[in-house]
């Protein structure tokens, strides 16, 4: 298995406090890794600091073997990392087809028709609405929005962040059976998710943060059943 | 008012006889009573005139609003959504009926109108293009710019000062004016590119005042608030004034016409009308291609558009320099038809007014900035009387529309897309 993405020793600061605390982790191709961890653990900043928002102090970001730590946003999208943004950011004013045609920038429009037939194909809900505006949808259908819109790009790696943020259970597990299909053509998937349950069942393999370190790490089945974690995060029982 | 869909008479007439009392209230001290010395009379028919005006005028307004057209006119006005709607992919707009006429009217308009309407008119059409300019800006990319007159006096003085010492005339400063405006719009993008809202707001008044400053105090280069004189646009060398400079024929005189000082004003109209058609069609292509969807989604979401990996810095620094250059043409036709310029005729005041073109029309909107460019123009002109109060009027105008129509006069519309030929449906 060759490593996709991988973080080395990776610090990270906001002014003088230290958000992330050397953090390693591999993410391999064809692999769904998940990170989880409670609120203000340092998730968020971990996917966004691939992107140099912000940019780590310290250590090294390597994607496809590039060190990619001090590289800018819009050349690590471009080359084949997409992201689905915490609180989903799609564009409110926006049509469905054209935040989906936002989503082509890396790549241009060559492939544009194709790509959002299979996107309708994928999520019929927004061929349904693909000329409302995006404001106007569910919580539900706009978090589809956002990972449609992050697969236009036709990534190598697809970054999910808190993809199950305030939804109601069932229209999660819609989104989760969603993941499920979208790995299966070989899709390589970094989740980062508070909804443990969910993520460690769908992972290959997951990593705990607390505190802005990796406190532990194992396949998804294993942590599932590892007692500190199913005490601090599924509820204990 | 009644849910049934039916006309209800009666209650009508209950908001006629409550208008009536209330006209009444208000008439009946005001205009019953004349004061005659230490005495007073009672002037009771202008009184029951005016009762009687509003009472109709009550009823007439109660039976239309009861009407289908009206409850739609009620609803359309009632409605607060953000006012961004998605046409069908095959919705064609009235306007290309309304676009082929305006075009023919337009082209007759120089030739039947007086020099008087043809010079508020050519106003007019400068300020659609300064509107379109700060449309891109603040409309399109988000962008709040208060000193968008900064570029629009780029252009006047480039054609002033480059007639004055390099001896540039109007088509060759045309084309320049854009670029120069373009660059002095990039050199403002570069530091403010971090900024938003208010920060952007307060910079960008400082750089429209640095420049109009500059204007004023460098009489050495400028002739300070003396002002410089401008040049007239040429047909294939021939002047419109009435003696050529030296070798050249004037216009009349080549075509043996009787001079008149109209001509100069008919070809700058002409010139310009074509010249804010093309504007107006590049424009249009632009929102449609991803440059504009991308000054879009910048506006709404600069942080997925950052993910998504869209160069803000380009991003923003073309909305910058489009709309710069933009004003700068605006400001190459505005000294060619005044003939003069000087640093007065570019205070934050006209910033404003180009602002309120833009916030009027609707943000956004090429339609709507067109309509309130003209508006603003032609009514001070037709409202002369009114000439004090100007100000006022336009204050509460902003007011009113700030209330009943906030997203504008017309409201952004967005074209749905089709299936494009080879897709399954």
């Amino acid at each position: 298995m060759t490593a996709l993405l991988e973080f080395k020793d990776v610090d990270v600061h906001y002014g003088p406090i230290q958000a992330l605390k050397k953090v390693s982790l591999t993410v391999n191709q064809g692999e769904i890794v998940t990170m989880i961890g409670a609120n203000g653990a340092g998730k968020s900043t971990l996917l966004m600091s691939i992107f140099g928002q912000p940019r780590a102090s310290g250590g090294q970001i390597i994607y496809q073997g590039e060190d990619i730590t001090r590289k800018s946003a819009h050349y690590v999208a471009s080359n084949g990392l997409a992201q689905s943004p915490e609180g989903r950011r799609i564009f409110p004013g926006m049509s469905v087809e054209e935040n989906l045609l936002m989503g082509t920038i890396p790549i241009g429009m060559e492939h544009c028709d194709e790509d959002m037939e299979r996107m309708f194909t994928l999520f019929p809900r927004l061929r349904e609405r693909r000329n409302q505006r995006a404001s106007t949808m569910s919580g539900g259908e706009q978090q589809m929005l956002a990972i449609a819109r992050a697969l236009m790009s036709r990534p190598k790696l697809l970054l999910l962040d808190e993809p199950s943020l305030g939804l109601a259970p069932i229209i999660v597990k819609q989104i989760f059976q969603i993941l499920q299909d979208v790995a299966s053509t070989g899709m390589t998937i970094f989740l980062v998710e508070q909804n443990a349950n969910h993520a460690l069942k769908l992972a290959d393999r997951g990593y705990v943060m607390v505190n802005g370190e990796i406190r532990m790490t194992g396949t998804g089945a294993e942590l599932l059943v590892n007692p500190e974690v199913r005490e601090a995060y599924l509820g204990g029982h | 008012m009644s849910q049934s869909t039916g006309i209800d008479i009666k209650q009508s007439l209950v908001d006629t006889v409550i208008a009536g009392l209330m006209a009444l209230i208000v008439f009946g001290p005001i205009v019953g009573v004349l004061l005659d010395g230490y005495d007073f009379n009672l002037q009771t028919g202008n009184v029951a005139g005016l009762v009687g005006v509003v009472m109709m005028g009550r009823f007439a307004v109660s039976l239309f609003f009861q009407s289908q057209a009206g409850r739609n006119f009620l609803y359309r006005q009632a409605s607060k959504n953000d006012g961004v709607t998605v046409t069908a992919p095959d919705y064609k707009s009235n306007l290309r009926w309304i676009i082929p006429v305006v075009m023919v009217l337009g082209l007759i308009v120089p030739f039947i109108a007086s020099k008087y309407v043809l010079t508020v008119v050519i106003l007019g059409l400068i300020y659609v293009l300064l509107g379109l300019g700060l449309n891109i800006v603040v409309g399109l990319a988000g962008l709040l710019d208060l000193g968008f007159v900064g570029f629009y006096a780029i252009g006047a003085y480039g054609l002033a000062l480059g007639y004055e010492n390099l001896g540039i005339g109007f088509w060759t400063m045309l084309p320049l004016a854009a670029i120069m405006a373009a660059v002095a719009g990039a050199i403002l993008g570069f530091p403010v590119l971090r900024m938003h809202g208010d920060y952007l707001a307060i910079v960008t008044l400082g750089f429209g005042e640095i420049i109009r400053l500059v204007l004023t105090n460098w009489t050495s280069f400028t002739h300070g608030p003396n002002g410089v004189s401008a040049p007239l646009p040429t047909l294939f060398g021939l002047e419109f004034n009435r003696r050529a400079s030296e070798g050249n024929i004037p216009f009349h005189e080549f075509f043996g016409l009787k001079y008149d000082s109209g001509f100069k004003y008919i070809f700058v109209y002409l010139i310009l009308f074509l010249v804010v058609w093309a504007v107006l069609y590049v424009k249009h292509r632009l929102t449609k291609m991803p440059v504009g969807r991308a000054w879009e989604a910048l506006r709404e979401d600069e942080i997925a558009c950052r993910s998504l990996g869209l160069n803000h810095v380009l991003v923003k620094l073309s909305a910058f320099m489009l709309g710069a250059s933009t004003g700068g043409i605006a400001g190459v036709f505005f000294a060619s038809y005044q003939g003069f310029v000087n640093p007065s005729s570019f205070t934050f005041f006209e910033s404003a007014l180009i602002l309120a073109i833009v916030v009027l029309g609707g943000m956004g909107s090429t339609l709507g900035v067109v309509l309130a460019a003209f508006f603003l123009t032609v009514m001070p002109e037709i409202l002369r009387e009114f000439a004090d109060y100007r100000v006022l009027m336009f204050g509460v105008l902003m007011v009113v529309m700030m209330i009943w129509k906030p997203r504008g006069l017309v409201r952004v519309t967005r074209t749905g897309f089709a299936t494009r030929k080879g897709t399954v449906k």
